[in-house]
């Protein structure tokens, strides 16, 4: 029961805390790319990889208490972070639950901005592209983020350290 | 002639109860619509087991592409010569709105958890890979197959293009709600199509709405509200999704598990195996899942049996509204209970989940991710949908979610009254206060 909600919670109790939808939305879409059994179904959107199954997922998660939403005012925008609640380390732990290690994955994401992850995650969307592809696809699909070079070599280093301590 | 401007000596029209005419005029298209792929569509029902609830629901992918194709031909005509539209993306409109459902296989929802698939994989397949359409979309150009799947993927450099299939106001979405509500019979799917197309107006990289034509956006918004939850969510219908869904996991069980079907399920075996090729996808449409579900019926293995039995005769699950987090401890004890009873809790006692979101909104600064419908004010101010209209405040951004827990209520009331494992099993569902809601 609920198997994919608990996968998010298991991914909630490491983290501690995600700021922000679009970087939780970034972090469990690259986390996917990293073979860790997320089934959240992505698209692309207007900031790249977006799934509405985890959208609603959340919400789900919100509305049966096990996932608390907390909406904070950044004075000109609002800012959506998500903690598990007690309920929600509860119903994990009656969940046999079979999911690998991804901490050491989840604090390197934890410590990157929104934008260095929609980059990550929307050159791992079109992998199967070569690299210099793939930083001209960027640019086409994402021309008003001014990725520079610099950026995209970043995450490509990023991308490395990552698959270099993958979840076990 | 160049193909792609090659046209028909004379206009084909298809009869069609909700646009009255789809018409085709390019010879591209009408190539398009006789490829195997294509026709594929007829043999796929837009709205899968729905129909065991509306019975009028048997309306299949095909007609609902060439309706998306229709729409997007009207909006086009109304776009030529407007600023911001360049005509030049006519025929690529056109195509990635024929095609952009193409890759539905079976059953799509179930058959996309169960063995892991995406149809949106599939569509790009098909478009891009050794197939009728692809040698069509490359005649037309070299290059231009690459360009229709863009646009479906949603990753085609001219937004507005993309917009126009894949928006909170598209025509995948105009079509479906009318059709759907066509064809179940409800009422609420219905909003004024021909308003809303006539204050369409291309802006840059989007299509805004004329604020004159905003009570017509309010009745879309209000219908496709209504037809998620009235339609698309209804009880029923997901009760025989999950009897399907359960048919597929037991097969996929048993298939892993060596165990010898009377019929080969020689269709199936690359999707159990979750290594699906093209041509493997292709071959399974519902005439053959179907055939399958109706074979399944005489084999050995019960559970398979009577979950195909359930399927094929409509005897489908009961269900109870279900709290997840205040029922935690009931449902342990009913998955207990169940297997004390020789009752494979597994294939038997389901917890499904639903959720909406009618309307989302963005606004600068906010992070959401759907891009909001504009309307075009007066004085040419782009405005935000929800904070025009009331109306659509009142939803903007509410979610919806509903959970239900679904067994056979038949197989319960079979088994002895003196069985305190029944009894006990009564007590947990009767006891909240709330009757077993018949699914007849």
């Amino acid at each position: 029961m609920l198997t994919n909600h608990a996968k998010l919670m298991q991914f909630f109790a490491v983290a501690k805390e995600v700021t922000g939808r679009k970087k939780l939305q970034k972090m469990i879409y690259i986390l996917q790319k990293c073979h860790v059994p997320f089934e959240e179904k992505y698209q692309f959107h207007f900031y790249g990889p977006y799934s509405e199954e985890l959208t609603l997922r959340m919400e789900e998660l919100c509305n049966l208490g096990f996932v608390a939403e907390e909406k904070e005012d950044k004075s000109n925008y609002y800012q959506y972070n998500y903690k598990i609640t007690g309920d929600g380390l509860a119903f994990l732990n009656q969940f046999a639950l079979d999911m690998p290690d991804m901490e050491k994955q989840v604090e390197l994401l934890q410590a990157k901005s929104s934008r260095f992850l929609e980059l990550v995650s929307t050159m791992l969307y079109f992998d199967d592209l070569s690299k210099t592809e793939a930083a001209e696809k960027i640019h086409i699909v994402k021309p008003k983020q001014n990725y520079t070079a610099d950026e995209i070599n970043e995450a490509w280093t990023f991308i490395d350290s990552l698959q270099k301590n993958p979840s076990h | 002639m160049a193909y792609k401007d090659e046209q028909l000596n004379e206009e084909k029209v298809f009869k069609d109860p909700v646009h009255r005419y789809v018409h085709v005029k390019d010879r591209v298209i009408w190539d398009l619509i006789a490829t195997p792929e294509f026709q594929r569509l007829r043999r796929i029902k837009q709205l899968g087991t729905t129909n065991l609830t509306f019975h009028g629901a048997e309306h299949s992918r095909f007609n609902h592409s060439l309706g998306v194709y229709e729409i997007v031909q009207r909006i086009i005509y109304n776009f030529q010569d407007r600023p911001h539209w360049n005509n030049e993306e006519r025929l690529l409109c056109l195509c990635a709105a024929l095609l952009h459902d193409l890759g539905h296989g079976p059953f799509s929802h179930s058959f996309e958890k169960v063995f892991k698939l995406d149809h949106e994989h599939f569509t790009q397949q098909i478009i891009l890979g050794e197939t009728f359409v692809n040698k069509i979309l490359e005649r037309v150009s070299p290059g231009f197959a690459q360009k229709v799947s863009d646009v479906i993927a949603k990753t085609y450099e001219d937004k507005l293009v993309v917009s126009l299939i894949s928006s909170q106001i598209d025509a995948d979405r105009m079509d479906y709600l009318q059709r759907d509500a066509y064809f179940t019979g409800v009422s609420y799917g219905h909003f004024d199509m021909e308003r809303i197309l006539r204050v369409m107006r291309p802006i840059d990289d989007q299509v805004v709405i004329k604020s004159s034509g905003m009570h017509a956006v309010e009745d879309y918004i209000m219908s496709r509200y209504q037809m998620y939850w009235q339609v698309y969510f209804h009880p029923v219908t997901r009760s025989a999704e999950v009897i399907l869904s359960k048919i597929l996991h037991r097969a996929k069980h048993l298939f892993e598990n060596n165990y010898t079907f009377k019929l080969e399920p020689a269709h199936f075996i690359s999707f159990f195996k979750e290594d699906v090729d093209l041509a493997d996808y292709l071959k399974l449409d519902e005439a053959i899942v179907s055939y399958y579900f109706q074979a399944w019926q005489e084999e050995d293995d019960p559970v398979l049996q009577d979950l195909c039995e359930r399927f094929m005769n409509r005897r489908l699950f009961k269900y109870i509204e279900f709290n997840p987090n205040q029922q935690m401890n009931e449902w342990m004890e009913l998955y207990r209970l169940f297997q004390d009873a020789g009752i494979d809790p597994e294939y038997y006692l389901v917890v499904d989940s639903s959720s909406d979101l009618p309307y989302d909104f963005y606004r600068p600064g906010e992070e959401e991710e759907r891009l909001p419908i504009h309307l075009l004010m007066p004085n040419n101010e782009l405005k935000e949908l929800s904070r025009h209209s009331e109306i659509v405040e009142s939803i903007s951004g509410k979610k919806r979610t509903d959970h239900k827990l679904y067994f056979p209520a038949d197989i319960l009331h079979r088994m002895s009254d003196e069985n305190p494992v029944k009894k006990r099993i009564f007590e947990l569902l009767y006891g909240q206060g709330e009757r077993i809601k018949n699914v007849d």
